[in-house]
């Protein structure tokens, strides 16, 4: 028996002796991505950070799909009545609290939210020369990102320098949409003091592209004097001018172009699937509004959604050389083509020329509907004199003079020539610079929230219910996952 | 060292060596054949002393003392003890009728089947040869009770769904595998032939695998030699052919025109068809892409022992072509397994299996929209194959949707290659202290190297097809899986009294497994025409658009420390009880180590007195086991925030790699519970029937759940992702039965029978919150996700429009809730909720892809040198999705739409044909069927040549065979193949033209010698 138990024992020390080469620590792995609590250590790690704050510009593409077709401009369009439902909502005006798309939206925003955040949660952690340049681009992101949620959903909750971690979703509220707008404001007067209007590298946030959003944040909260002031200011002392013709500012090679003040950048060589849409480097809803079954020159094919009415390609008046930039008839380009191309629900005859697939180059990777190269030109220089000529005209102590110079400047460019200047002033010009925005910035997704902003959606929009369609209902699911303490939109 | 322990041994022996003692010499047979037995073990009752029987059969034990009890003992055969009175004990051992002698593989050890607390399944190599699988998982289908298995696909090499015991869990629901004690993922690397037994672990039994046995364990034993054998030698073969069993029956081209026509005339436009008399049958499509394709294999074994060693070498070789895609579906393996196994000293063994596998696969899209057999039912008939110039043709260019095309082109341009080169080894040292402890160290390893190239041409389907690729391209992947598992243990056995049986085990095991993207190349418009001529060539490497260094994508790790203590008063009373601890680098700092306490109770009735003479009942056996165990399948980090988000912008026009935060963390996840409750009772009735019977009851709580979380949190950023929370519970309950029935019907005439059946219950209790629940899933194009996991349902049910009918005419529409573009002809949707409008509110439950029964019939029998064997299953009461219609003006149809309502009564069953707009595309339970079936799997007859002739020429048996598999199936079903799901927990038993499993015709031979 005590044989035994040295044996035992024996046989007992080896198998301890190899598993205690084996402690605990054996199953501690270290993770292959750096710790998000031990980052921001260096200056590349802030621009790095800084990189994945801007990429979630790259998923406004829905907000300007939706947009447009929120609007009085398009049609919904896609293969048939049920082709994305969300996006058939909303342009029959049924904003179901469901709307998968709109989650989508409301997701995306706070995602690039939360990104610029993450920076400025550790903007004291590690200094280097230049910081202030990087948490100015971080803080324009963030105004970015909360405009167009004000815009879509009115109240939304504001979180300031720091990222919102799992749980407290249950804590934060709806913040009142004039606080969004007051931290709006600060981000972008921070920005548009510590940028400069010319930066190495293109796609880059300037302090043209602060300066114009700060003055459009100004319009939307009817601020008209201010906005006029920073608009002025931008106009006067920035580097931008109009594109000669209106021919030169939508295709591939007029890409950040004079006339560019802000513009989303889109690639056609990193593949996208409809996994993960928002991970696209390209511009999704040019795939989605291009021509069904397209063959022929200088476009390709795309799934047929954001179909314009004949109501808006009427809205142009003759001689506008802009019509034929913005309104691509289908059939008279077959006919003087060749193409082919095939009819899709909601067929109208038009598509919105401005953002449609182009003929792609060898780079191109697939899906090739997910992965148009083609930039949003987010804020164009003719947005700018159009936001300037209605502050001036909209101000309490208007300036007509001046609000006619900037639209006609906007206008000789539209016509090629003077013949068609505006001379008129207070309400009748008011009408007429709205009339302006349209026609210009038809396709580029500002209609509907121009419409919301002056009070003329109503009477626009068919099925628009006023007191009501304002504003998108809040996920519904979104409400319930926060804890169902949020008060819905009005009427939904 | 052997030599001074062979002479302390003999010392001792002499040293009591006393009284009369003599030599014993004899001969160990089979009493039924009257074959010698060699490799028997003979020991003197209490002594070390003993012998093995040699290639003859014969032993020898000197010194034996007069009235000593001679143990005769050999696997299979009822053990005898014979008391020593003579020189000469000449023995014949029983056959053991009883499978309760046979030993079963439990985890760490094993245990007679006789003594088993826990629902443990076997299959035995038996079984294996007669049901000849290409694939280790059809030889459990139908076979054991409480196992189910679903093929993700047809296709050559497809993986399948091994789910025991229902679905219990939302994430990962394969058992843990593992073959000879080494952990595997995919079977398709082992080879049938080598399989001695497989045993399932279905309950509390499987808590010694601790955090990883929630899913149940499959324990798989490869054959070794035996000791005192020459040299066996087993050759098998077949060759065969498969085909499909099944094509939908399709419009003609005729009846597909007029059907369109019919369609754009309800939505007013122009007809498509002018001339509709003039197309005739036009192409059949399933007949175009539908081949018969060969199978054949080849497999040798050869075995030898000595009395100290044994060894087993097995090669084998097995090429399977498409059915669908012929060569360009193919798929091979070679496979060499060495087993060598020696004493190194009486008490100190060494056991080593070392195997390589190569495998090649090639394949085309399957189970998507736009695949091949997808196409095949949507390609308008009017179509041709080839055009005028003799081009493979394209659909037309408007009214098909975007992904249909020419399934014969997709065949004809899928270029791509799969192989894995994979060695597997496990290597155990045994040593024995006593008689009673031992101890035991092994080591298992896996490395795999996973390699595959793909080349896709230029490619034009027509305008807009969504496969249409201008730039030729080339891309190769290299990536290495290695694992291994280190385990320790010690074993202490002893009896008591007589009565008293302890067994004890303490023991650790140690995993590691790690996943190495090597490389990842691709290029872009690389010439060439295939794979081989467009190689990575240095012109093309200089053009490369992506390039990785090597990178690590998983590395998990587990340390455990287990102990298991077994009890059994004189084979009556048995009782087991498991502790195992483990660490899981899957959970954080707070809930890294986990305990996992299971245990079960027996009761052998029939040992009891009032049974033990019964000429009815010859053995029961009660049992019961309760415990938890744990499921750690998710993936790693998700306890910590990490930067390993996508952050990837463009600036100069160039892709800029930023950084940007991952998944959303959760340092509070640990490990899902699984609580399985089991009763169980065998019974063995006049030696010919066995039944057991096995009530299950499993909880699986703390679910891994990824559910929706607020937005706000930034979870859809590119590369961010869900939190993985605790937040559910699935309860899968039912039971089990399974009998069989052995007879011989004279000398020339035995057969046997197995039926079994499982029932079971699922349900969801819980998800995320009260009314939360998980989706998933796809259904047509743009719908919203079909299926769910929600509280109050079977996991993964069908959520959709409740239909009643077509509307007749307007008033029944009118009179009906508001259903959007409804018109007469159309679905007729349920108003669920009573509020007047359809909506997505009348959403509702709609079927379910579980089976409520599925069960399972082996027959078999022997005449003379016929041997027959024949096995079925069925499944019956799951729905399934038919998802392969693409719905589109012009895309072809089944013949059900002859059917269709075209007026006032005349269908209630099918929607009318329309290009406008309508909801009868929606998800509605119109697309859900009935798929239950009943599947006539195997048939198989044999006829074994006489062997007093074939021994003469050196053979010990020559058997040849015909084998029919998958020979017909009962079902409603109208879809290929009910019996294929991709497997997913939410989102399965939808199908988009799966790839039908095929029926296959074999001609084999097994020769001995």
């Amino acid at each position: 028996m005590k044989k035994l138990n040295l044996k035992f024992l024996t046989g007992f020390i080896i198998l301890l002796t190899i598993t205690t080469s084996c402690s605990d620590d054996f199953v501690n792995v270290d993770p292959n991505s750096e710790n998000s609590e031990d980052y921001f250590n260096s200056e590349a790690d802030y621009q790095n950070a800084l990189i994945g704050a801007y990429d979630l510009l790259q998923s406004t593409y829905v907000n300007v799909l939706l947009g447009e077709i929120a609007s009085d401009n398009t049609l919904c369009g896609g293969e048939n009545a049920n082709d994305v439902i969300g996006f058939q909502e909303i342009d029959d005006m049924i904003h179901t609290p469901t709307n998968s798309n709109l989650r989508d939206l409301w997701g995306w925003m706070f995602a690039g939210v939360n990104r610029a955040n993450y920076i400025m949660e550790f903007k004291d952690k590690t200094d280097f020369t230049g910081k202030e340049q990087v948490l100015a681009q971080a803080r324009f992101l963030r105004a970015y990102y909360y405009f167009e949620l004000v815009k879509w959903f009115g109240d939304v909750p504001l979180v300031v320098d720091k990222r919102l971690l799992f749980g407290d979703q249950f804590t934060v509220d709806r913040t009142p949409k004039a606080e969004v707008y007051a931290q709006i404001e600060l981000d972008l007067i921070y920005a548009a003091d510590n940028l400069p209007y010319m930066q190495a590298e293109s796609g880059r946030i300037t302090k043209g592209a602060a300066q114009a959003l700060l003055g459009k944040a100004y319009l939307y909260q009817n601020k008209f004097d201010e906005a006029a002031t920073v608009l002025e200011n931008l106009i006067l002392n920035g580097p931008y001018d109009l594109a000669t013709t209106p021919s030169d500012i939508f295709e591939l090679v007029d890409e950040n172009n004079i006339e560019s003040v802000f513009e989303v950048q889109y690639s056609e060589v990193e593949g996208a699937g409809f996994g993960c849409l928002q991970c696209s480097e390209g511009n999704v809803a040019v795939g989605f509004s291009g021509v069904r079954n397209y063959v022929g020159p200088t476009f390709s094919s795309g799934f047929s959604f954001n179909v314009p009415v004949q109501e808006v390609v009427d809205a142009f008046e003759p001689g506008d050389l802009r019509k034929d930039v913005a309104i691509l008839d289908i059939n008279a380009w077959a006919t003087s083509t060749g193409a082919t191309f095939g009819t899709g629900f909601e067929h109208t005859g038009y598509f919105n020329r401005k953002y449609l697939p182009r003929v792609r180059s060898a780079n191109a990777s697939g899906d090739r509907n997910l992965t148009n190269p083609n930039n949003y030109r987010a804020i164009r220089f003719a947005d700018v004199l159009l936001m300037a000529a209605e502050a001036f005209n909209r101000s309490a102590t208007a300036n007509d003079t001046k609000a006619q110079t900037y639209l006609n400047r906007v206008r000789r460019r539209g016509f090629g020539d003077t013949m068609h200047d505006i001379s008129l002033t207070g309400s009748a010009l008011t009408d007429a610079i709205y009339h302006e925005r349209r026609v210009e910035l038809v396709g580029e997704g500002h209609r509907f929230f121009d419409l919301v902003r002056t009070g003329r959606a109503a009477q626009e929009i068919n099925g628009f219910v006023s007191g009501k369609h304002e504003l998108f209902p809040i996920p519904a699911i979104e409400i319930q996952l926060a804890g169902n303490r949020w008060a819905q939109n009005p009427n939904y | 060292m052997r030599g001074l322990i062979l002479s302390i041994l003999f010392m001792l022996s002499s040293f009591f060596a006393y009284g009369q003692n003599m030599t014993v010499k004899g001969v160990v047979k089979d009493s039924k054949t009257g074959e010698t037995l060699p490799g028997v073990n003979v020991i003197v009752k209490n002594s070390s002393r003993g012998d093995v029987t040699d290639f003859d059969g014969n032993y020898t034990i000197a010194n034996v003392p007069k009235g000593a009890i001679l143990v005769f003992s050999y696997l299979g055969y009822i053990t005898k003890e014979v008391t020593v009175d003579n020189t000469t004990i000449n023995v014949a051992l029983d056959e053991s009728a009883e499978k309760l002698d046979e030993v079963v593989v439990i985890g760490y050890g094993t245990q007679r089947k006789k003594e088993i607390t826990g629902a443990v399944s076997v299959v035995s190599s038996q079984t294996i040869e007669d049901l000849k699988p290409t694939r280790i998982e059809q030889a459990l289908q139908g076979q054991v009770a409480g196992v189910s298995i679903t093929s993700t696909s047809g296709a050559p090499g497809a993986a399948s769904n091994i789910r025991i015991r229902g679905i219990s869990t939302n994430g990962n629901n394969n058992p843990l595998i593992l073959l000879d004690g080494n952990v595997i993922e995919d079977l398709s690397v082992v080879n049938p032939s080598d399989i001695e037994s497989i045993n399932v672990l279905k309950d509390a039994t499987a808590g010694i695998y601790g955090v990883r046995g929630a899913n149940g364990v499959i324990l798989i034993t490869t054959k070794s030699g035996r000791k005192n054998t020459d040299y066996k030698i087993v050759f098998n073969s077949y060759v065969g052919f498969q085909e499909t069993t099944r094509k939908i029956p399709l419009l003609n081209a005729t009846e597909y025109a007029m059907l369109a026509n019919e369609a754009f005339a309800a939505n007013g436009q122009p007809l498509p068809f002018t001339n509709v008399t003039s197309l005739g049958q036009g192409t059949n499509w399933q007949d175009e892409v539908f081949e018969t394709a060969p199978v054949s294999s080849a497999d040798v074994t050869i075995n030898k022992g000595t009395e100290k060693s044994t060894f087993s070498f097995g090669a084998s070789f097995l090429t399977q072509d498409g059915i669908v895609g012929g060569d360009k579906a193919n798929f091979n393996r070679r496979n060499i397994k060495f087993n060598f196994s020696t004493d190194i000293l009486d008490n100190l063994k060494l056991t080593t299996s070392t195997i390589y596998t190569n495998t090649n696969s090639k394949g085309i899209i399957q189970n998507a929209i736009g695949s091949v057999l997808y196409n095949a039912l949507n390609m308008p008939a009017t179509t041709p194959v080839r055009d005028a110039s003799g081009n493979f043709s394209t659909p037309p260019s408007i009214g098909v949707g975007i992904e249909v095309a020419n399934p014969l082109a997709q065949v004809n341009d899928a270029h791509n290659r799969t192989w894995v080169n994979k060695f597997a080894g496990s290597y155990g040292l045994n040593y024995e202290y006593s008689e009673f402890l031992s101890a035991e160290a092994r080591i298992q390893f896996n490395y795999a190297t996973v390699q595959g190239n793909t080349f896709t041409p230029f490619i034009d389907y027509g305008a807009g097809n969504v496969f249409n690729n201008n730039n030729p391209s080339f891309n190769a992947f290299k990536d290495v899986y290695k694992d291994y598992t280190f385990d320790a243990f010690v074993k202490y056995e002893r009896t008591f009294n007589d009565v008293h049986q302890v067994k004890a085990l303490l023991g650790t095991s140690v995993f590691r497994s790690q996943g190495i993207r090597k490389e990842n190349l691709s290029s872009i418009n690389v010439s060439g025409t295939d794979l081989n001529s467009s190689g990575l060539n240095a012109a093309i490497i200089d053009n490369l658009a992506l390039s990785n260094a090597p990178r690590q994508f998983f590395d998990s790790r587990l340390l455990s420390y287990f102990t298991r203590l077994q009890y059994s008063y004189d084979g009556k009373y048995l009782f087991s009880a498991v502790v195992r601890r483990d660490g899981s680098s899957n959970f954080g700092p707070k809930n890294k180590f986990g305990y996992f306490p299971t245990a079960s109770l027996g009761w052998v009735v029939s040992n009891e007195d009032f049974l033990k003479d019964s000429n009815i009942i010859n053995f029961m056996k009660v049992r019961a086991s309760y415990g938890i165990i744990g499921n750690d399948r998710i993936p790693s980090f998700k306890f910590v925030s990490l930067v390993s988000g996508e952050g990837t912008y463009v600036f100069n026009d160039q892709l800029s790699y930023g950084t940007a935060l991952g998944a959303i963390s959760n340092p509070e996840i640990k490990w899902e519970k699984q609580k399985p409750l089991d009763i169980g009772l065998d019974i063995g009735l006049f030696d010919k029937v066995d039944i057991t019977v096995d009530y299950f009851n499993k909880k699986t709580e703390d679910l891994l759940v990824d559910p929706q979380v607020s937005g706000i949190l930034g979870s859809s950023a590119p590369g961010s992702g869900l939190p993985t929370i605790n937040a559910g519970t699935v309860q899968n309950k039912g039971i089990e039965f399974s009998i069989s029935y052995r007879d011989d019907i004279g000398e020339d005439f035995n057969f046997n029978v197995n039926y079994n059946f499982t029932t079971l219950e699922n349900e969801v209790l819980f998800v995320g919150s009260d009314s939360g629940f998980l989706a998933g899933g796809s259904f047509g194009v743009g719908q919203e996700p079909p299926s769910r996991m929600e509280a109050g349902f079977p996991i993964g049910y069908f959520y959709g429009y409740r239909t009643n009918g077509i509307f007749q005419n307007q008033a029944e529409v009118d009179a009906h809730a508001t259903q959007t573009n409804a018109a007469p002809g159309d679905l007729r949707f349920v108003d669920v909720n009573g509020d007047g409008v359809v909506d997505l509110n009348d959403k509702t439950y709609i079927g379910d892809p579980i089976a409520d029964v599925t069960m399972g019939l082996n027959l078999s029998f022997n005449y003379k040198n016929f041997d027959f064997n024949m096995y079925a299953f069925a499944s019956i009461g799951n729905e399934i999705v038919r998802n392969y219609e693409r719905n589109q003006p012009l895309t072809n149809r089944p013949t059900y739409y002859l059917s269709r309502w075209t007026g006032e009564g005349t269908s209630n069953t099918f929607p009318r044909v329309t290009t406008g707009a309508t909801g009868n595309t929606l998800f509605s339970d119109f697309y859900v069927e009935d798929g239950s079936f009943v599947r006539l799997q195997s048939v198989q007859l044999g006829y074994t040549l006489n062997e007093d002739k074939t021994q003469k020429v050196g053979f010990d048996k020559v058997r040849f065979y015909l084998s029919a598999s998958n020979l017909f199936t009962l079902t409603k079903y109208q879809g290929y193949d009910p019996t294929t799901s991709n497997g997913a927990p939410i989102g399965g038993g939808i199908d988009l033209g799966f790839y039908p499993n095929p029926k296959t015709f074999l001609l084999g031979l097994n020769v001995n010698f």
